[in-house]
């Protein structure tokens, strides 16, 4: 491990080296304290990844950090999987651009997780184990569960990742002017680190840090950004509305949702693919017990929405700072330097210097890192759990499953690597939308009829899940993200941007259909079965690693 | 999990009570939530400017203090379920254990 490690410092001082050559062409200082700031956060990771390996040595160990993380610490960390680059950046860059829009998508973002609460958590850490297709797959078919699952999870992972893959590359690129390739490079090279070595462990800690880190980063700028106006929204509005070529349209809802067809869809997709992303998924099996697995839900709750208060407060600072007199220094040609999505990095320098800016980049890759790092995961999971342990080979020994996991972990990580540079200038626009979809469409559907209808089948699911995957993808190609803004036609064929709505309808009425028609011994079978699973889902007696009262 | 186990918690009175309070809770309040947010979101669609009305002789709109009513409130209902959860229905659990104890 030393080894990897004198490498990687060796592959990141060369990176900067390299940005140092680049200074020029991005006309951006070297910024030395967001550089020192980023080694120790890298250097404390590390570290924990180190103590995470000792403790690491069976597969629910790798998996699920052996069920002993706290429902604090679980809310943190699902807090912190939520709260990504894109959610960070992205959300308080579309507040700079446009206003109230940006909001809009924030509250959208957060009610998803009392559903989840109130139907689905308590009973996935009933019924599962390492990863969701556990509980599909307690009454129905391993083979057919368990392909479909990992299909559904590998699709969601892999797109996810080249979202975060090139917004990383993007990133680093503008905060600390190192090469593009250099920067994905890193993040792969990394992440692998955290995920082979310390498996679940560690990269709960690393999420839990960095969790830690941008809600207090985050906090200190809306504190500073209110301190300014006298601690009065009011103010802050007025100057905002100065600021803005909209006006006064920013402070009230304008063309982000436009008919009532795309708001319930995107707010569907939203809301049940938060409930069917496997990342998020397998952290219920790492908590001990039910009554943890809902304490999560409430903390992880309350972070995400304080998050999204404080990010309302960061974007309309973003426009009462960044387009004022002093915020000219930010623009080149009249765009803000490094996109929108720079706003709140920018805003950072105006409120605290080279040293805040600093802080603040830091915390924006470490943020990366630790999604990118669940993402792996939850990959590797779906690959080495689903497909080896359960399909390929159900007599493996223990040793052998977590020497499996970790051979994927590297996989998964070079993949995301090679794709995070392949689609480099491509628009990626569409992809979370599209996870969300496939989360929403096939993941969801499987899992919560699973758990709640006794006439599911493995013929039902299977059908059903595929149908639903297939839907979500043709509608999203047939879509204005694909069909007009990547293939360049005229008019799209789907006139929905999240076709959610439709496509998880699909999916329940494919599943229904087909588990009603399939009358087969098995399928008789499996309707038995499914008494003692409601038991157990309910009670939790026989929860895999469950404490007993 | 065994058969006998399986009919002796289904015959526990207190099995029912469990599953279908916490059914009842859950239903209720996820009601709720989401008949608050597709308010909102209909409104939004059908209705924007109603949002657009101005606080008093203020800039800011109705629109932020309901954006941050629907963040608190869901928030809330979480934590009223957890309360209920984590005290009445984990209570009923443990005493559905008790009485199957022998066949644990």
């Amino acid at each position: 491990m030393f080894k990897i490690l004198a490498l990687l410092f060796i592959t990141a001082l060369t990176a900067f080296a390299a940005g140092d050559a680049t200074f020029e062409a991005t006309k951006r200082e070297l910024n030395i304290p967001a550089i020192i700031m980023f080694l120790i956060f890298i250097v404390g990771t590390l570290g924990i990844t180190y103590w995470a390996a000792n403790k690491t040595k069976s597969a629910s160990d790798f998996y699920t950090a052996g069920g002993g993380i706290s429902g604090f610490q679980n809310g943190l960390a699902i807090a912190g999987d939520y709260m990504s680059a894109a959610a960070f950046l992205g959300v308080s860059g579309l507040i700079y651009l446009k206003g109230y829009d940006g909001v809009i998508y924030a509250v959208s973002f957060l009610v998803g997780w009392p559903v989840i609460l109130f139907f689905m958590a308590e009973k996935l850490r009933n019924l599962g184990k390492f990863t969701f297709a556990d509980i599909a797959a307690y009454r129905l078919g391993q083979k057919e569960i368990r392909t479909l699952a990992a299909f559904g999870s590998l699709s969601v992972v892999v797109l996810y990742l080249i979202a975060q893959m090139v917004g990383a590359g993007k990133l680093i690129q503008v905060l600390f002017g190192m090469e593009y390739e250099y920067a994905v490079f890193m993040v792969g090279a990394l992440m692998i680190i955290y995920v082979t070595f310390g498996g679940m462990l560690a990269t709960t800690w690393v999420q839990i840090i960095k969790a830690c880190l941008l809600l207090s980063g985050v906090s200190f700028m809306a504190v500073m950004v209110l301190y300014h106006f006298n601690f009065s929204f009011e103010s802050l509005a007025v100057t905002a509305v100065e600021n803005h070529t909209l006006g006064e349209a920013i402070l009230s809802p304008g063309g982000f949702i436009s008919d009532p067809i795309s708001a319930i869809s995107l707010g569907m997709a939203l809301m049940l693919g938060t409930a069917g992303l496997p990342h998020v998924l397998m952290r219920f099996f790492t908590v001990g017990n039910a009554k943890e697995a809902r304490k999560s839900v409430v903390y992880a709750t309350g972070f995400i929405a304080y998050f999204w208060i404080i990010i309302t407060i960061v974007g309309f600072g973003a426009i009462a700072f960044l387009n004022s007199a002093e915020g000219a220094q930010y623009f080149t040609e009249g765009k803000l330097f490094g996109g929108n999505n720079m706003a709140s990095v920018h805003l950072s320098h105006m409120l605290g210097g080279n040293a805040f800016l600093g802080f603040i980049s830091a915390v924006a890759f470490a943020t990366i890192l630790a999604v990118v790092s669940g993402l792996t995961l939850a990959g590797a999971s779906a690959i080495s759990h689903d497909i080896y342990a359960n399909v390929i080979n159900p007599e493996a020994s223990d040793e052998k499953i977590v020497k499996i996991s970790k051979l994927t972990v590297i996989v998964v990580g070079i993949v995301g690597v090679t794709l995070g540079i392949a689609f480099e200038s491509q628009n990626i626009a569409y992809m979370v939308g599209l996870a969300f979809g496939i989360a929403a469409s096939a993941n969801f559907p499987i899992l919560f009829l699973s758990i709640y209808w006794r006439g599911l089948t493995t013929k039902g699911a299977f059908i059903g899940g595929f149908i639903g995957l297939i839907t979500a993808v043709t509608l999203v190609i047939l879509g204005p993200n694909v069909w007009v803004q990547i293939l360049g036609n005229k008019e799209a064929i789907f006139p929905y941007a999240h076709p959610a709505l439709f496509s998880v309808t699909v999916a329940f009425i494919g599943i229904w259909l087909f588990s009603k028609m399939d009358s087969s011994p098995r399928a008789k079978q499996e309707r038995e079965l499914f008494r003692a699973q409601n038991v157990r889902a309910n009670t939790g007696i026989g929860a895999a690693g469950a404490v007993d009262h | 999990m065994n058969d006998e186990l399986v009919e002796r918690i289904e015959a526990n009175p207190k099995y029912h009570e469990l599953v279908s309070k916490r059914n009842r809770l859950g239903i209720q309040l996820g009601a709720f939530v989401l008949l608050m947010f597709y308010a909102f979101i209909l409104v939004i669609a059908f209705n924007k400017e109603l949002l657009a009305t101005k606080i008093g002789d203020n800039m800011t709109t109705i629109a932020f203090p309901i954006a941050l009513a629907i963040l608190v409130i869901s928030f809330l209902t979480t934590l009223v379920y957890v309360k209920k959860a984590n005290n009445e229905f984990e209570d009923l659990t443990n005493e559905i254990k008790n009485d199957v104890k022998d066949l644990l």
